[in-house]
C-alpha cells in the first residue's frame, strides 16, 4: 500500500536529521514535558492554581487562544496567491504555510482544553453522544470551525504530497475546490473567534462591529510576520528554494495590514474617548488604569510602540528591503500584536466587572508554563511537519515499487 | 476522572477498583462493593458518573440512579447522608422576583442565609447575592463598592442594591453554553447541570450581571453547617471546575416555600412569587409601583424588579 508507505516514509523522515536538528526536538520536548507536569498540578487541584478569578474567568490561554487562530488563518495569505493567481514562487512554499496553519489550530485547540474546568467531559461537545449546542452557541461555532480548518489543511498538503510522493503531478482540479474552501473558511475561522466576544452585550469592550475587521486586519499583519522568520530559517538551514519574492510580496501585505490595523485601533479609541461613557472604562483601564488599578498599561502602550515602530520601518521601502530592518520590523509585529490580541483583548473584557468591580489578573508560573509547553508543542509539529514536506518537495523522498514488495 | 482533587496514591486506589469492579462483575451484580476509592468513590460509581447523560435526556431510573451516587458521593466526601430531590416544576407557574429598594438596608442577612442555605464552598467564599452600595441617587454601578464593611449599616447618604441572578427570560449565558449545560426550565429558573457543564466559563463573559460563578477547587463545606435538603438542579455538593448560580432556592420554592434570602431578610424588601398569578403579591408590585430592571437595554429581560416606595 503506498498510503501506509507515504506516512511510514514521511514519519521516518521527521525523524531523521543532524546532531542540531536532534538537539532542538530535544529542547522542545523538554519544554513541552516541563508544561505537562505543570498541568497535572493544573488537573489535581483545579484551576484554582492560575491567576483567574471569578471577575476576570479568562485569562493567558484564551488570550493565546486568540492570537493563534489569527497565525492559522494567515496561511491563506500564501494560499490564495499560490492557486488563485497561481504564482510559481508562492506555490513552492505554500505547504509550509499550511503546516504552520495546522501547528497554530493545534496550538488554539490546546489552549481551550487547558483553560477547561472539567477536560474529561470534552465529549460532550461531540455531536449525537454529547450535546452540541450548535447554531446557537458561538463557542460551538467556533469548535466548529477550527476542526474543518485543522482537517482541509491535513488534507490539501497530504493530497498534493502523496502524488508527489509517487511522482505524479497533483489533479489541480480535483482539489482546487478544497482549496477554494480553505480559503473562506480561513477568513471565517477569525472572524468567528472574533464574534465569540463580539457577541456579548454584557462586555461594552468586545461588543463593537469592529472587533471582525480588527481581528482580521492584525492577524494579516502578525501572521506573515511569523511566515517571514519561517521562511527565512527553512532557507538558511535548508536547500530548500524560497524566493525572495515570495518574501517582498508577504512584507508588502503586512505593511497594509498593519496599517489597517493600527486605524482600526484608533478609530476605537477615537469613538470610545471622545464622549467617554460607561462603554469606555475597559479601554480607559487598558491605557491609563481605572481606580488605581494599571497592570495592562505598560503592556499596552509597549505593544502600541512596537506596532508603530515596525509600520514606519515597512512604509520606508529601502528600510523595508533591508532583510535585517524588515526582520526587526517582524518580531515587533509579533510581539505587538500578541499582547494587543491576547491580554490586552481579552482582560479589559472582564475589567471592570459587570457591576462594576475592578479586579486584575496577572497569569501564574502554572499558566506561563503550560502556555509555553503549548507553543513548544506547536513549533514541534511544525518541526516535523516542514521537515517531511520539503523531503517530499525536494524530491528526496519518493515511493519505489520495489520497496513496497518488502513488509514493512 | 472524580470529581475530588486525587490524592497521592492513585495508582494503588485504582488497583483497588479495579479489583472491586472485577469483582462485582463476577457477582453479577452492579451493587456497589462500599470500598472507598478515586477519592472516596466506587469505581462503578466513578464510571456512572463520567458516562452520566445530561439531565434533559435521563429517563427516571437514570435521574433515580444519579441522584443515589450524589448522595454517595456527599457521604464519602463531606461525611454526611444528604436526600438529593428531583422536584419537578409546578404547572402553570413562573417565578418572578422583586426587591423595594428604598426598604433594603444593607444588612446582607440575604447573602450568608443564601451560602447556607445552597451550601456554597466557604474556603472560595463564593456568594450568590452582591449588595452594592451607592450614594443616595446614583446607579451608576461603576461607583459601588462591594466590600463595604461600616460599624452600622445604613450609612448615612447611601442607598443598598442587592444583586443576584435576573433568571433573564431571554439568558444570554444559555444562548453561550457549548453544551446546552445550562437552560432555563418551565417555571423560568435558569439551571446548571453541574455533571454536564465542561467549565469553559463562557457563559460567565456573557451574563451582564456577574452573577455566574466557578468552582475554582472543589468547595469546601463544614459537614455540620450543610444543608441535607437539596436538589438535584439546585444546592447539592457542587463538584470541581463548573460553573454554578442562584437558582431561586429551587428546592424550596418548588415545593411552595420561599427562597431563603426572602425568608432571611428582616426589613421585607423581598417580594418573591408567582408571575402567572394575577394575585400573587409581585403582580401587586409590577402593576402599581414605579418598577424597574437593570441593565434592560440589553435585551435579556430579568425576572427580576427593583422598585420603591
Ligand atoms: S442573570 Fe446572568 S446567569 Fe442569570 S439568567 Fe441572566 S444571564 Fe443567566
Ligand atoms: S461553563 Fe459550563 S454552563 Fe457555562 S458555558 Fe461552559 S459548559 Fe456551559
Amino acid at each position: 500500500m503506498p498510503v501506509i508507505r507515504f506516512i511510514f516514509d514521511g514519519v521516518r523522515e521527521m525523524f531523521r536529521g543532524p546532531r542540531e536538528y536532534w538537539i532542538w526536538l530535544a529542547v522542545l520536548s523538554l519544554v513541552v514535558l516541563f508544561g505537562a507536569a505543570r498541568y497535572s498540578q493544573q488537573l489535581t487541584e483545579g484551576l484554582v492554581v492560575t491567576g483567574m478569578s471569578d471577575q476576570v474567568s479568562w485569562g493567558f490561554y484564551i488570550s493565546n487562544f486568540a492570537f493563534l487562530v489569527g497565525i492559522a488563518a494567515a496561511a491563506v495569505l500564501l494560499v490564495i496567491p499560490a492557486y488563485i493567481f497561481d504564482r510559481k514562487d508562492v506555490k513552492e512554499v505554500v505547504l509550509v504555510g499550511e503546516g504552520m496553519a495546522v501547528a497554530a489550530v493545534t496550538m488554539a485547540i490546546l489552549f481551550v482544553i487547558a483553560d477547561l474546568g472539567r477536560p474529561d467531559r470534552l465529549w460532550h461537545m461531540i455531536p449525537v453522544i454529547g450535546r452540541f449546542h450548535w447554531p446557537i452557541s458561538l463557542l460551538a461555532w467556533d469548535v466548529l470551525v477550527l476542526s474543518v480548518y485543522f482537517l482541509l489543511n491535513l488534507a490539501i498538503p497530504f493530497y498534493v504530497l502523496y502524488s508527489r510522493y509517487r511522482g505524479k503531478e497533483p489533479n489541480f482540479r480535483l482539489y482546487f475546490p478544497f482549496v477554494v474552501i480553505a480559503m473562506f473558511w480561513a477568513i471565517s475561522i477569525h472572524t468567528v473567534t472574533a464574534f465569540l466576544f463580539s457577541a456579548n452585550p454584557a462586555r461594552p469592550f468586545w461588543h463593537t462591529a469592529l472587533l471582525g475587521p480588527r481581528f482580521i486586519a492584525s492577524a494579516f499583519a502578525s501572521g506573515p510576520a511569523l511566515i517571514i522568520i519561517t521562511l527565512q530559517i527553512v532557507r538558511k538551514l535548508t536547500s530548500y528554494n524560497v524566493s525572495q519574492t515570495v518574501i517582498d510580496l508577504l512584507a508588502l501585505i503586512m505593511t497594509t495590514a498593519l496599517q489597517i490595523s493600527l486605524f482600526f485601533v484608533g478609530a476605537e479609541l477615537f469613538t470610545d474617548f471622545y464622549n467617554e461613557g460607561a462603554h469606555a472604562a475597559s479601554i480607559h483601564y487598558l491605557f491609563f488604569g481605572l481606580g488605581g488599578f494599571y497592570s495592562l498599561k505598560a503592556w499596552i502602550w509597549f505593544a502600541l510602540a512596537l506596532n508603530l515602530t515596525a509600520v514606519v520601518i515597512l512604509m520606508i521601502h529601502p528600510l523595508r528591503q533591508k532583510t535585517l530592518m524588515l526582520n526587526i520590523a517582524c518580531v515587533l509585529t509579533f510581539v505587538g500584536i500578541w499582547i494587543e490580541k491576547g491580554m490586552g483583548l481579552v482582560i479589559p473584557g472582564f475589567v471592570p466587572t459587570p457591576l462594576g468591580e475592578i479586579f486584575e489578573y496577572w497569569p501564574t508560573s502554572v499558566e506561563l508554563a503550560v502556555a509555553a509547553a503549548i507553543w513548544a508543542f506547536g513549533v514541534l509539529i511544525f518541526t516535523l511537519l516542514a521537515k517531511a514536506v520539503i523531503a517530499i518537495e525536494q524530491g528526496k523522498l519518493r515511493y519505489r515499487a520495489k520497496d513496497a514488495m518488502y513488509p514493512l | 476522572m472524580s470529581n475530588e482533587t486525587g490524592s497521592g496514591n492513585d495508582g494503588d486506589k485504582f488497583d483497588q477498583a479495579r479489583r472491586n469492579f472485577l469483582r462485582g462483575i463476577g457477582m453479577g451484580t452492579a451493587a456497589a462493593v462500599a470500598q472507598p476509592a478515586w477519592g472516596g468513590q466506587t469505581f462503578q460509581d466513578t464510571f456512572a458518573d463520567f458516562f452520566q447523560k445530561d439531565y434533559r435526556r435521563m429517563s427516571a431510573e437514570e435521574i433515580e440512579a444519579a441522584l443515589e451516587r450524589i448522595e454517595r458521593k456527599a457521604q464519602a466526601r463531606y461525611d454526611v447522608e444528604i436526600e438529593c430531590q428531583n422536584t419537578p416544576p409546578q404547572p402553570g407557574v413562573v417565578y418572578g422576583y422583586a426587591i423595594n429598594i428604598s426598604r433594603c438596608k444593607g444588612y446582607r442577612d440575604c447573602v450568608h442565609a443564601c451560602v447556607k442555605e445552597n451550601n456554597l464552598g466557604r474556603d472560595s467564599q463564593m456568594q450568590y447575592i452582591r449588595v452594592l452600595e451607592l450614594d443616595q441617587g446614583d446607579f451608576n454601578l461603576e461607583h459601588s463598592d462591594h466590600y463595604y464593611e461600616p460599624e452600622t449599616v445604613p450609612v448615612e447618604g447611601k442607598h443598598y442594591l442587592p444583586v443576584q441572578c435576573m433568571q433573564c427570560d431571554d439568558p444570554p449565558c444559555v444562548k453561550a453554553c457549548p453544551v446546552e449545560a445550562t437552560w432555563m426550565e418551565p417555571d423560568g429558573i435558569v439551571v446548571v447541570d453541574y455533571d454536564w457543564c465542561i467549565g469553559c466559563r463562557y457563559c460567565m463573559a456573557a451574563c451582564p450581571y456577574w452573577a455566574r460563578h466557578f468552582n475554582w477547587t472543589v468547595p469546601e463545606i463544614p459537614a455540620e453547617e450543610m444543608n441535607t435538603n437539596t436538589h438535584y438542579l439546585g444546592n447539592r455538593p457542587r463538584p470541581r471546575g463548573v460553573v454554578e448560580k442562584c437558582h431561586f432556592c429551587i428546592h424550596r420554592t418548588r415545593k411552595g416555600q420561599q427562597p431563603a434570602c426572602m425568608e432571611a431578610c428582616p426589613t421585607g424588601s423581598r417580594i418573591f412569587g408567582n408571575l402567572l398569578d394575577p394575585d400573587s403579591e409581585i403582580r401587586y408590585v409590577l402593576a402599581n409601583k414605579q418598577v424597574f430592571r437593570l441593565k434592560e437595554d440589553l435585551g435579556t429581560e430579568p425576572k427580576f424588579w427593583y422598585y420603591s416606595d
